[in-house]
This record gives C-alpha cells, structure tokens and sequence, in this order.
C-alpha cells in the first residue's frame, strides 16, 4: 500500500518525505516501548501525524499498523488531520470553566465561524478545547501558539484574534509553525 | 544589585516573560547595573508578574517585591528606580505568605531552577548524602511512616507501605516512577515542582529509589508542560555533571542511580498506576486489574513504585528535618503540610501550602482573601472530576483526609475550586462528567456508557427538559458505575454528581420542576429583561444586540423581543445603568 521511491534521492511515504523520521526510528530500533515518543517526533516533523507515516512508523518499527493507530487515537496530543498556522488552545478546566470559558469559546466562534477541532478556509487558525492549561489563577485563558493570553474577555478574545489574523494577511507566511516540540532527550 | 524575576508558567501568561528580556537587554545595552535572575512560582498568581528586588544580593537579605509589574513599566523603572514604589506588595499579602508552612514550597522564589548551585546552597542534596552514608533502606521507610507521609496525588494512601511493599520483592531491577501527569482541572501545584524546583523532585526520587533497591527513575510528565520538561531535563543534566547522577553516585562505590523523563501524551486515565506503567511501556494507558499490584508486577513486569511529585518533594525535607517535624504539622491521621491550588470566584488565587487540619474557611477566606467582589460563598470543588462540592454550611470542615472524605468530596490532588452565587451547580456536575466520558479508556462498559447515560441526562436537565425520573436514575447509575469500574477513574467519576445532588438538590429540582436555572447560567432557562423604570433610553444596548431583538427609540425604555433574543449578554454588560437583568 506504502509506496516507496528513492528516485529523488528522498525516501516518499505517501507523498510525505520520510527522511527526517529515519535517524528517530533507528535511534529507537531494538528497545521497546518507544512508541508514543516515536509518534511525538513525528508530530514534530509534520506538525500532526498523516495516514501513510503511521504506516512507515509501523513497518519500521514491526508494531502492527492497528495498534499505532490505536495509540495515535488514544492520546489527546496526537492529530490525525493539519492544523492552521495557528493553534488556538482554549482551556476548558475548571477554573477557566467557573470564570466564563463558555462566553470565549462562544467569541472565538463567532469571529472566525469553526467550530472546536476545525481549521479556517484560509488556513490561519485552528481552533482546540484543551484540558487544563494550568494557569488557573489567570483564568479564563487560550493559548495562541506559545504566547498564553489570560483574563479574557470575550471582546478582548475577538480583538486578539483580529490582530493576528491582520499581522497574517500583510505578512506571508513563509512556513509553517512548528506547533508541538517537545525534545525530550531519552 | 540583583533583580529576580518570577517565571513560572503563571507568571509567564501575566506576563514576566517580557519583564525579564525588558531587564535583560537594559543589562545587556548598559543602561541598568544589575544581575538579574529568574526563580519558579511564588505561589501568589494574582500578583503575577512579580520582581524581586536586592539591594545588595547578599545571602539573607530580604528583597523589596514589586507586583504586577508590567514590560511597559520597565523603562520608566530604569530611570527611576522608586517609581514602581504603589505596586511594592502589600502587608496584607505578607502576611498571608508569612502564615504558611511551606516545605514543598520551600525554596519558591528563592532559587534559579535552572542553578544546581542554588538549590545545593538551600541544603540541597544533603539528605540523599545522609541516608547513603547513614541509613539502611529499612530506616528510611520508617522514617517516612514515622512522618505519616501520604500519597499527595488523590487517594492518600500511606507512602512507606508501598514502598516496603516494592523493597520485600526482590528482582534484578526495580523502578521507581513519579507520576508527574497532573491531569486533574484545576490543579497545578506539581507544574509548579517540576518549574521552580526541579532538584527536590529528582533528590526525592533518588532516596525513593534507594530505599525500595531501584536504580532507574522514570519521571512520567503531561506533555502539555513543555516548560516543566525543559527545567525537570536540565536539572537532570546538572545533576548528572556533578556525578548525583549515574553510576557511583556522590563518588560511593555500589549505588547507582539513573534518571530520564518520558513525556506522556495527554489522558486523564493514565493517573492510575495501571495505566500510566501501560503508557509508560507505549502502549494504550488503560488500566488493568489489581493485583498483582505495581510493586510486585510494575514497569516491564518488575517491582515498581509509584509515587507523586508533592509527595516525592516532601521526602528531602522530612529526612534532613527529622519525621517528628514534619508529624508535628498537621493532624493525627494526616500529617504534615499540603498545597492547595486555590482559584475560581477567589480574590487572592494561587498556590498556598497549609498545615493539614486548617478549616477550609480559613484557607478561603483569611488566605485567599474571600470572594470576588465581595459576593456570597456558595461552595468549594475540591479534588477535581473524581472529588465534590462542598456547600457553605459545611465551610469549617478541617481539611484531612478522613474530613473532607465524610463530605462526599476527596482532597484529591489539591485543586481548590471557589464557587459564588453565579455558578450552577447542575452545570457543575454536567462539566465535570463531559470531561470524565471523555476521558474514560472506555475499557469498562458502566464507565464508557456510564458516563455517557449520565452526561445525556446532566445535558437535558441544563436544557430545561429534565424529567421527574431524572433524579434517581443518576444516583442508581452513579452507584453502578461505582461497582462496575476497575479503576479510581470510573469509581469516582459520579462523585461531582453525588455531593451537588446531595447539597443542591433544590436547584436540580428547580431547572426540572419551574424550568429555571437559580444561579441564572443555564442559557436555556434565562431571560433578560430592560426595566422600563431603570433605562434611560440611551440606545447602548440596542446598538451591541448581534440579533436587533432591542428595540426602542432615544431617550424612551427599551425592550427586549424573547423570540429574536439568543441570551449572549451583550447588552447586560454594556448596560451603566443597571437596566437590564438576567433570571
């Protein structure tokens, strides 16, 4: 099903390029249990976790193809489908959720019209409900990438996300955001 | 001088982020002859950014602290150094930090995380030393019984008694976990371990491993606390270089001691021990049946001990300050000191370490102030979604184990949720089993489906269609989930429905009975109205409606047209006059 070619010299899953995920899964050839910080690398790379790496993950590695689909399902961390340029985590814990979440979350669907887990047309924000974020004391707070944005209110949710949708339209992005990168040396 | 910047993730949200490059590159351009520093969480997240200021910078001195300093404020601050003076912290809040007991918390603010030096100048390292060179692995789990020490992760479970059960099976291997996967809403206090003093944690673990024979230490952290993994792996760096770490630790032939943090991948479940040794091993984290427990089958099939990270920060303190200090916190059957993660409806939120025994009317109101703009105290949620609501006439329940046990809620982790008048508490227990269906492994048919059953009916009381029969059908499924769970997951997931049912029954009755919601916050049941009597006709609210359901002319009342109404609130916070209310 996984059709490899070496004729540009790259190693092709699928249409995705394998190669940054070699020197990974040979790091962790021959010691178990790795799988899950496998996946988390290969978020890294692709900034979610295509069909056809799951497979190339589960050649190299011999863990059956079901089980690394179960584990990529499992784990809330791990996305299936791309993310926009940038990730909106609004934190539905309880802190956030007793000072108004319900009121932002609202906000943030109205200005941008997605619903929780899906991209805009224009690619430029993925919307996410998260779990704590921990900044309990701030509440209610999202995160917008790296830069966490506390005691929101819904005016100042729609201010925020016109800002950085207006900063995307005047500049192009060049790449796309590395969203998950986490390097945890084993 | 020296300037210290608090940079946990609290601070870093509010903020001090910025504060700390502004200093930086004033530093850096010559326009400020200081050394400035940064230290982990304070503790006093509503003060957020906080700084530090030292004279001199010499040991002992006590520094000015400014609050909720902003990077704007900076260069004013640079050209005159008083200018910040009004945001110096208040007495009030001194003293409230002054009245704790903090041993978890005890370097907070006082050390760089990322400086081994620091912590080594706060007797950092001395109690591994001493129990290397003094103690056999027997006397250190007496000490830790003779301290009462109790697991601080959610069931409270006596601490030596795994551990001597993980040192009686004998292996070839044996692992030590801490379970840093602190997924309970709410809490934060083991993030702000692993952020601001990473070495306390790593020190624990290494007298955990000596005394049950471990060599291998395994810290399992939430992916979500990206910061808490970079400072945890630096420490482990710095510990390694100075030879804490590996083999021959502390240059003694014969102990070895290895360390390494797994990062998860986000699920609640995996705060069981079952769960978090499947997770550990890559698989699903989905619980298994008990026993063979973890100490005798763990971590690939060997003795394991799990451990939190509070409880694990505990350990140093109680070796070097002797079991009878740390007993003398506290009450008979739960001793020591605790944090609690203190936020919600509450003026002074943040993390605060109090004695075991302290009357949760103290903790809410002398320390954290009271509730917000003053309003009535209607309950605390205490132990996230397996833990409850504890309602106002219970407010001078101590806090122990065995106390808040009796309410029906759990102490749980720590997290400490103040709810006013404003909160539903039908909608309270209708989040908290959102999160829990979600959360299940799905591995027990009365939690996967359980919960769902339970959340359906939750969902459709909020919406104003709850049935008469609703009532009892929640509490007979929430005493079969209870029997039909294997894990604390699914066994205490009905408990945010059983304490409101419990305390607040009249309101469930109410949203079922008269379709209206007491604390108005249900959208379903509310409506909001202009009081003719009160408006002044000044067009505000007409003009923010997203729907045109107000209508009326300048300087004549307004009304509101329920039909076209969709309950956003709009016009009651834009409203000066206080014309329009919400029932």
């Amino acid at each position: 099903m996984n059709k490899q070619c070496n004729c540009s010299g790259k190693t092709i899953a699928g249409g995705f390029d394998v190669e940054p995920l070699n020197p990974i899964l040979e790091a962790y050839n021959g010691s178990k249990g790795n799988l899950i910080t496998i996946l988390q690398k290969a978020q890294g790379i692709y900034g979610y976790l295509p069909k056809p790496v799951l497979q190339y993950i589960a050649e190299k590695t011999s863990v059956k193809p079901s089980k690394v689909y179960g584990v990529a399902t499992f784990y809330t961390q791990f996305r299936l489908t791309p993310v926009g340029e940038n990730l909106i985590m609004l934190c539905q814990g309880t802190a956030c959720h007793v000072n108004g979440s319900a009121r932002i979350e609202r906000a943030i669907v109205e200005e941008l019209g997605i619903e929780d887990g899906q991209t805009t047309p224009d690619n430029i924000f993925t919307f996410n409900n998260v779990a704590c974020l921990g900044c309990c004391s701030l509440a209610p707070v999202m995160m917008i990438g790296d830069e966490t944005y506390a005691n929101l209110t819904p005016e100042k949710t729609k201010e925020i996300l016109k800002n950085i949708r207006e900063q995307a339209n005047t500049i192009p992005a060049s790449e796309p955001a590395v969203l998950e990168n986490q390097e945890v040396s084993l | 001088m020296k300037i210290v910047v608090g940079t946990g993730s609290c601070g870093l949200a509010a903020g001090a982020g910025k504060v700390f490059d502004r200093l930086q590159e004033a530093v850096t351009a010559g326009h400020l002859q200081a050394k400035v520093e940064q230290t982990g969480c304070i503790g006093m997240c509503h003060l957020e950014p906080i700084v530090d200021l030292y004279e001199t910078g010499k040991a002992g001195e006590k520094p000015k602290r400014l609050t909720k300093v902003t990077a704007d404020q900076i260069e004013a601050f640079l050209t005159d150094p008083i200018s910040l003076n009004d945001q110096l912290i208040s007495e009030v809040d001194q003293e409230i930090l002054a009245a704790q007991e903090r041993i978890v918390m005890r370097n907070y603010g006082h050390i760089d995380p990322d400086e081994i030096n620091d912590y080594i100048a706060k007797e950092g390292y001395q109690a591994i030393q001493k129990v290397l060179k003094e103690k056999t692995p027997l006397a250190v789990i007496d000490s830790i019984k003779k301290s009462g020490l109790r697991g601080r992760g959610g069931a409270g479970f006596p601490t030596w008694f795994k551990w001597k059960a993980a040192l009686d099976n004998a292996a070839d291997q044996k692992y030590i976990v801490c379970n840093a996967d602190e997924g309970d809403p709410g809490a934060f206090m083991d993030r702000s371990v692993l952020e601001g003093d990473p070495h306390s944690l790593i020190e624990g673990m290494m007298i955990a491993g000596y005394a049950i024979g471990a060599t291998e230490g395994i810290v399992y952290v939430r992916a979500e606390y990206p910061l808490a993994i970079e400072r945890l792996q630096r420490a482990i760096d710095q510990a390694k270089e100075k030879g804490f770490l590996g083999s021959s630790i502390f240059g003694m032939e014969g102990y070895d001691f290895n360390m390494r943090i797994k990062a998860g991948a986000g699920a609640f479940v995996c705060g069981e021990e079952t769960a978090l040794i499947a997770s550990l091993e890559g698989e699903r984290g989905m619980p298994r049946l008990k026993p063979p427990f973890p100490a005798e089958k763990g971590f690939w099939g060997k003795p394991t001990n799990i451990n939190n990270v509070e409880t694990l920060a505990n350990v140093p303190w109680i070796i070097l300050n002797g079991a009878e200090a740390f007993g003398g916190f506290g009450t008979e059957k739960s001793k020591g000191t605790k944090v609690f993660a203190l936020t919600g409806k509450i003026k002074k939120g943040g993390l605060v370490e109090i004695p075991m025994g302290m009357p949760l009317r103290d903790v809410i109101f002398d320390i954290g102030g009271g509730i917000v703009d003053d309003k009535p105290f209607k309950a605390v949620q205490l132990g996230g979604p397996s833990g409850g609501c504890i309602p106002t006439e219970l407010l001078d329940t101590t806090i122990d184990y065995e106390s808040i046990n009796q309410t029906g809620a759990i102490v749980g982790s720590g997290g400490m949720v103040v709810m006013d008048e404003s909160t539903c508490m039908v909608e309270m227990a209708r989040f908290f089993l959102e999160f829990t269906c979600k959360e299940s492994c799905g591995k027990c048919t009365y939690c996967r489906v359980g919960t769902k059953r339970m959340l359906e009916i939750l969902t459709r009381i909020t919406k104003g269609e709850g049935q008469a029969s609703d009532l009892p059908l929640l509490e007979e499924l929430s005493n079969k989930i209870r029997e039909g769970s294997l894990c604390g997951l699914g066994q205490t997931a009905p408990n945010p429905v059983l304490t409101t049912l419990k305390y607040f029954r009249d309101e469930y009755e109410a949203h079922i009975h008269e379709g209206r919601c007491p604390a108005a916050q249900c959208t379903p049941l509310i409506t909001f109205k202009i009081h003719g009597d009160q408006c002044v006709g000044c067009t505000l609210c007409k003009r923010v409606c997203p729907t045109g359901a107000i209508s009326g002319q300048v300087k004549t009342a307004h009304v509101i047209d329920q039909a076209e109404c969709v309950k956003c609130g709009a016009c009651l916070t834009k409203c000066k006059f206080g014309a329009i209310t919400k029932q």
